[in-house]
């Protein structure tokens, strides 16, 4: 085995055990972290692949941003574990159907006939000047561009529907005006009272049992 | 028997960096003290050593020899995962940075995504810190220290963005190599407000003052790390300290040339100072930024929560993506001397 093939193996190790966590931990954190490692072994894989640009972005953006924002809002969750277990029993046979027709579909999608050596056949070794990223631009704006625009308008979209859905009417919303904080000046917020430090005081105020 | 040479030629300049690295982040302690005393009109540590200069190694030995301790409630794997992926990242990114025009670790063509990659992930330490302490100080730091780091990465990496189309690539030495020719050339000038942005953004990224509410010492006792001692919480100091050298590199390879010479082009100048090694142009740039860390320390009042993520989303995010419009024009027209 060449030291290529054991960091494979070592990586898709680490990729499937993680993946395996992610449904089987208890901890909703743990399931996060999980998948965090999940996604870190698959960039070691893709960077093998010679897609070193794919790899960095995956780690940049799942693993940086999306898991980020996830593990965000799950740290602050109480999840009551007991519940979670409450019918596994009742919902067991449907998930094993569900879980089989999905790895069944992957099997046909992705089987030896489509993907077998004699369709896909082993990528000639790239040359000492293969540049991923520009390979990868070249084919994703002339071959790709229209499927490329149409994801961006969809995200777009989504973007939109996100902002409209959290927006609030001008008259439910609280600013704070920035400028005005600014411009502040200190006697607008601090008074000064002259007052006297000592008050002359009469005799029938002075607290009993004091002495003059 | 070539191949385990290579692994060990990489080994020693890692351990190389690596040493360096630490021995430089001990002295900035010192130094940090030093400098925010005088500031202050005080002496600082003078104690140990001649003129003090063995503080931070008696902190060293202090840190090392206190006991660990694990509180109860804690989730005892994960904390003892948090200080190392904090540590662990920052000590990674310095792969990519060149000190030199052959001395670099690693001179991948993907530079630039590797260093944003790492930074992105320094949160994890942080929030895995926070979760894992059980504690509801450590918590709100550690969620204050992320959500403000998801922002600034934002106009951070939009930033960079400007970097890589002015030098059109992603690999550092091209970056530099593109900047050469005088002061003048360097990134800082036709990229000033994308300049301002990333190093504004660098100092809240690594939770420094005026940004350190993650730590705010007044309302959070210490932020996310309260829970560690002794050696682990060393590792967030180290961590931190790191970042802050790291985030000065970055700014002086990319903004200000970094180890090239200032005199380039200076007709007598340039030959006197050629003597000069390029790490040390790089370390003297550096420096600076690093100063600045400090100076900030110990001149801003802490920002209010509600006017760091303003100035992250309000004002530096559309300064960059102005910005970016702009350098894309130039460098499509081939504007001016930087773009030509």
């Amino acid at each position: 085995m060449t030291a290529i093939q054991i960091l494979f193996y070592l990586f898709s190790t680490i990729a499937i055990l993680s993946a395996l966590m992610v449904v089987a931990s208890t901890n909703p954190v743990r399931g996060v972290l999980s998948l965090v490692l999940t996604f870190f072994a698959m960039a070691g894989i893709w960077l093998l692949l010679h897609a070193e640009f794919l790899a960095l972005i995956l780690v940049l953006v799942y693993v940086g941003a999306v898991m980020t924002l996830f593990l965000f809002v799950v740290m602050m969750l109480r999840v009551n574990v007991a519940s979670m277990r409450e019918g596994f029993v009742r919902y067991l046979p449907f998930g094993i159907v569900l879980s089989l027709v999905i790895v069944g579909l992957i099997v046909v999608a992705i089987g030896p006939k489509q993907f077998g050596l004699t369709s896909m056949p082993i990528p000639p070794t790239k040359d000492i000047n293969y540049n991923n990223l520009a390979e990868l631009g070249m084919v994703l704006y002339t071959q790709y561009a229209y499927p490329f625009e149409i994801a961006a308008v969809l995200l777009l979209a989504a973007i939109v529907a996100a902002i409209s859905l959290t927006h609030r009417k001008p008259h439910q919303r609280k600013i704070q005006n920035i400028g005005k904080q600014i411009t502040v000046k200190r006697a607008d917020r601090v008074r000064l009272i002259a007052m006297p430090s000592v008050k002359k005081m009469n005799v029938s105020d002075k607290p009993s049992g004091e002495t003059s | 028997m070539e191949g385990l040479l290579l692994i060990g030629t990489i080994i020693v300049k890692i351990i190389a960096i690596i040493l360096v690295l630490l021995l430089s982040v001990a002295y900035i302690t010192f130094l940090e003290r030093k400098v925010m005393s005088y500031m202050q009109s005080r002496i600082g540590p003078n104690r140990i050593g001649p003129l003090g200069l063995l503080q931070p190694i008696a902190d060293v030995i202090k840190l090392l020899n206190k006991e660990i301790i694990f509180p109860e409630a804690s989730n005892r794997y994960l904390f003892i995962v948090a200080p190392i992926i904090s540590l662990g990242t920052a000590l990674a990114a310095w792969a990519v940075i060149p000190f030199d025009k052959t001395a670099v670790l690693a001179n991948i063509n993907a530079g630039v995504l590797f260093v944003l990659a790492l930074s992105s992930l320094g949160v994890y330490g942080i929030l895995i810190a926070g979760w894992a302490s059980n504690s509801k100080y450590a918590m709100f730091g550690a969620l204050r220290a992320a959500a403000q780091s998801i922002s600034y990465e934002i106009s951070m990496g939009f930033a960079l963005v400007g970097v890589m189309m002015a030098a059109g690539s992603l690999n550092f030495q091209t970056i530099v190599q593109a900047q050469a020719g005088g002061i003048l050339h360097w990134y800082w000038l036709p990229l000033f407000p994308l300049f301002m942005v990333y190093w504004i953004s660098g100092v809240a990224e690594t939770n420094r003052a005026p940004f350190d509410v993650a730590e705010g010492e007044s309302e959070l006792v210490a932020g996310f790390h309260v829970e560690y001692s002794g050696a682990m919480f060393a590792l967030f100091f180290l961590a931190e300290y790191a970042n802050m050298v790291l985030i000065s590199a970055l700014i002086a390879v990319m903004f200000l040339g970094g180890w090239l010479s200032p005199f380039q082009g200076v007709p007598y100048l340039e030959s006197f100072f050629a003597f000069v090694p390029g790490f040390v142009w790089l370390l003297i740039k550096l420096s600076f930024f690093l100063f600045c860390y400090l100076w900030f320390r110990a001149t801003f009042p802490r920002y209010r929560y509600d006017q760091i993520m303003r100035l992250g989303w309000k004002v530096l995010l559309p300064v960059t993506i102005v910005w970016i419009g702009a350098v894309a024009m130039a460098v499509h027209f081939n504007i001016g001397p930087w773009f030509a």
